[in-house]
């Protein structure tokens, strides 16, 4: 029954492939009159005009320049034009990096504040603020202070990625059940050794559940903080590519981020998935 | 009279009322309890057990009054009273092995691995779960994880036993059979247990003596219980024995409609330091023992004014 589901499923997904595609191939080919004009303008104006071509991309031609880009994902020819691989690496490690900063401080802070009912109720107001701020909206702050590009565009994802975490940690910490604390009381267990025997066991569900929340978030973060800080990154070639008009490459970076986005997903979704415990 | 090893001393436990004052749960509770003695506390819900339960295990404190064990008032939980709690409160995460051996680790903390799973494995052993010892609880029934409760509350050798309606969320049979075992093991240890109960029958089948409680708000101990049938007794025969029924029927009376009167009936006749000890069936009228409880502690020598309400 389920695994005729999941046939029937994969032939629709299929099904909707193909049409999209077909659309999209129809919808972009060649159709309108060549139009006759001056040959200097038309030079300026490209393929688009001079053939009646779309300005749109079809899927072939993006097919075919995306096969290009995974042949060669690790060119660098100067600032301008680096293969795709490496600003990917580039956004990755960027997202890593604040994403692993985040974690360092998230964690161990939401612990104490959701171990201390004085502490939540103290800083709720002020993580009630701080966390519906458009990350980006502190880049201005951080360039002014940083005076780098790079790290701030770090540091932007640091502080998009902490306050999922953050949050979830605190109220991991402060449901765990009252009966398993009770167990650690009637045993006499210290604080530190609760705190890695009942406390982290029960709640990390609850915190890798966060933990997954901020890498959506830092990934969709990332390539607007790098449209913005320029230089190197999977946003900045986005940008670089439609100053270029290059609609076909803009797709392909399109195709590229949602599919390392869905692969960071699966990694947190796997994570989750090994501390999660049935009940 | 005899060394006291438990002694309740004018315990009280009251509650913060939404608009404002107190729900006094129950006060002036006095008890003592013998080494070894089997003890069921039976009364209707909300009447405090499980609040007198969690002051004697450490986990929460009276309003008033204080228990002593062993000549020193209780300040916390201590590893030597054991709690099997009624939602067995195993931690998912664990295997059973896991769960057995993070009490003892508890209890031994410079022990090897080794030492600590071959004592689990000891008492895992002990209540017919071996070969489950690397199950999680969700993978176990009802009646497993009630007995995995029980061998992580036995493998820290406690010298009290504090079990909260521990069959009561099982099937009859499997009821039986812990019920069987709980008491083979509680008779060969000579464990001092202190057991909450909804089950007259259970109460008869393991208890040397029930406590039979009001009705709260202002619960109160009515009646000491001592139960009149051999200690050597087996589940069979017990419903045979000629004291059965008369003791069974007292309890049930007691439930069924003196628990709600008491607090009128007695008016200022209950002395809650003096609580009646009862043996249905052999004496009649019941039989009534002075065991004024003298307090271990100057400063809690009050005179016991206080009369149910
Ligand atoms: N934290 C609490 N706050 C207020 N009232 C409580 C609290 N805990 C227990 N009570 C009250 O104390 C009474 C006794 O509860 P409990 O000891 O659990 O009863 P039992 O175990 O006999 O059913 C109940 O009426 C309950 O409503
Ligand atoms: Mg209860």
């Amino acid at each position: 029954m389920t695994s005729s589901l999941t046939l029937r499923a994969a032939v629709v997904s299929v099904a909707l492939f193909v049409a999209f595609m077909l659309a999209w191939h129809v919808a972009t080919r060649g159709t309108s009159a060549v139009q006759q004009m001056d040959p200097e303008y038309a030079k300026l104006m490209g393929l688009t005009a001079t053939q009646g071509k779309s300005a749109m991309p079809g899927p072939l031609d993006v097919g075919a320049k995306l096969w290009e880009h995974l042949r060669q994902p690790f060119y660098d020819k100067g600032p301008n034009d680096k293969g795709v691989g490496i600003q990917l690496a580039y956004s990755i490690a960027r997202v890593a990096l604040g994403y692993m900063l985040a974690v360092l401080v998230a964690i161990p802070i939401g612990f104490l504040i959701g171990m201390s009912p004085l502490m939540s109720k103290a800083l709720d107001p002020f993580i009630q603020i701080l966390k519906p701020i458009s990350p980006l909206a502190w880049m201005p702050l951080a360039l002014y202070t940083i005076k780098d590009s790079s790290m701030s565009a770090i540091f932007v994802i640091f502080i998009c990625s902490l306050w999922p975490m953050m949050i979830n940690t605190v109220f991991g910490v402060a449901s765990v059940r009252r009966e398993w604390l009770n167990v650690a009381k009637t045993l006499e267990v210290g604080t530190i050794r609760r705190a890695f025997t009942i406390i982290l066991p029960a709640a990390a569900p609850t915190i890798l559940t966060g933990m997954r929340i901020s890498i959506g978030i830092a990934w969709l973060v990332i390539v607007a903080a790098e449209m913005l800080v320029g230089g190197t990154g999977i946003g900045y070639f986005v940008w670089n590519e439609w100053n270029n008009l290059s609609i076909t490459n803009v797709i392909n970076a399109i195709l590229l981020i949602g599919v390392v986005g869905m692969v960071l997903d699966l990694i947190l979704a796997r994570l989750t998935r090994l501390v999660t415990f049935p009940e | 009279m005899t060394h006291k090893f438990i002694s309740i001393e004018g315990i009280a436990k009251r509650f913060p009322k939404a608009g404002g004052g107190f729900t006094t749960v129950f006060e002036d509770l006095w008890l003592p309890m013998q080494r070894g003695d089997f003890t069921c506390i039976i009364g209707h819900s909300g009447c405090g057990k499980t609040t007198v339960l969690n002051i004697l295990a450490g986990l929460d404190a009276p309003s008033s009054g204080a228990v002593i064990v062993d000549n020193q008032a209780i300040e916390g939980p201590s590893l030597d009273r054991a709690v099997i709690f009624q939602t067995h409160a195993l931690l998912p995460w664990r295997t059973v092995m896991g769960n057995v051996a993070y009490a003892v680790s508890s209890k031994w903390r410079k022990w090897k691995t080794q030492r600590v799973r071959e004592r689990a494995q000891k008492f895992i052993d002990l209540v017919g779960l071996n070969g489950a010892e690397s199950k999680r609880p969700a993978e176990l029934s009802g009646g497993m994880k009630q007995r995995v409760g029980i061998a992580r509350a036995l493998s820290i050798e406690p010298k009290i036993m504090l079990m909260d309606e521990p069959f009561s969320a099982l099937d009859a049979l499997t009821r039986g059979t812990l019920q069987d075992e709980v008491r083979r093991i509680c008779l060969e240890t000579g464990q001092t247990v202190f057991m909450i109960t909804h089950d007259v029958d259970e109460a008869i089948y393991l208890a040397d003596r029930i406590l039979l409680m009001t009705n709260g708000p202002h619960a109160v101990l009515a009646e000491v219980v001592e139960n009149p049938l051999p200690k050597d007794r087996v589940r069979a025969e017990v419903h045979k024995h000629p004291l059965y029924y008369p003791v069974r029927n007292h309890i049930i009376d007691f439930l069924v409609s003196r628990s709600k009167s008491f607090a009128t009936d007695m008016r200022g006749k209950h002395d809650p330091r003096n609580v009646p000890v009862v043996r249905p069936g052999l004496a009649e009228p019941a039989v009534r023992e002075a065991t004024v409880i003298t307090p271990s502690w100057p400063g809690l020598s009050r005179p016991s004014t206080s009369s149910p309400r």
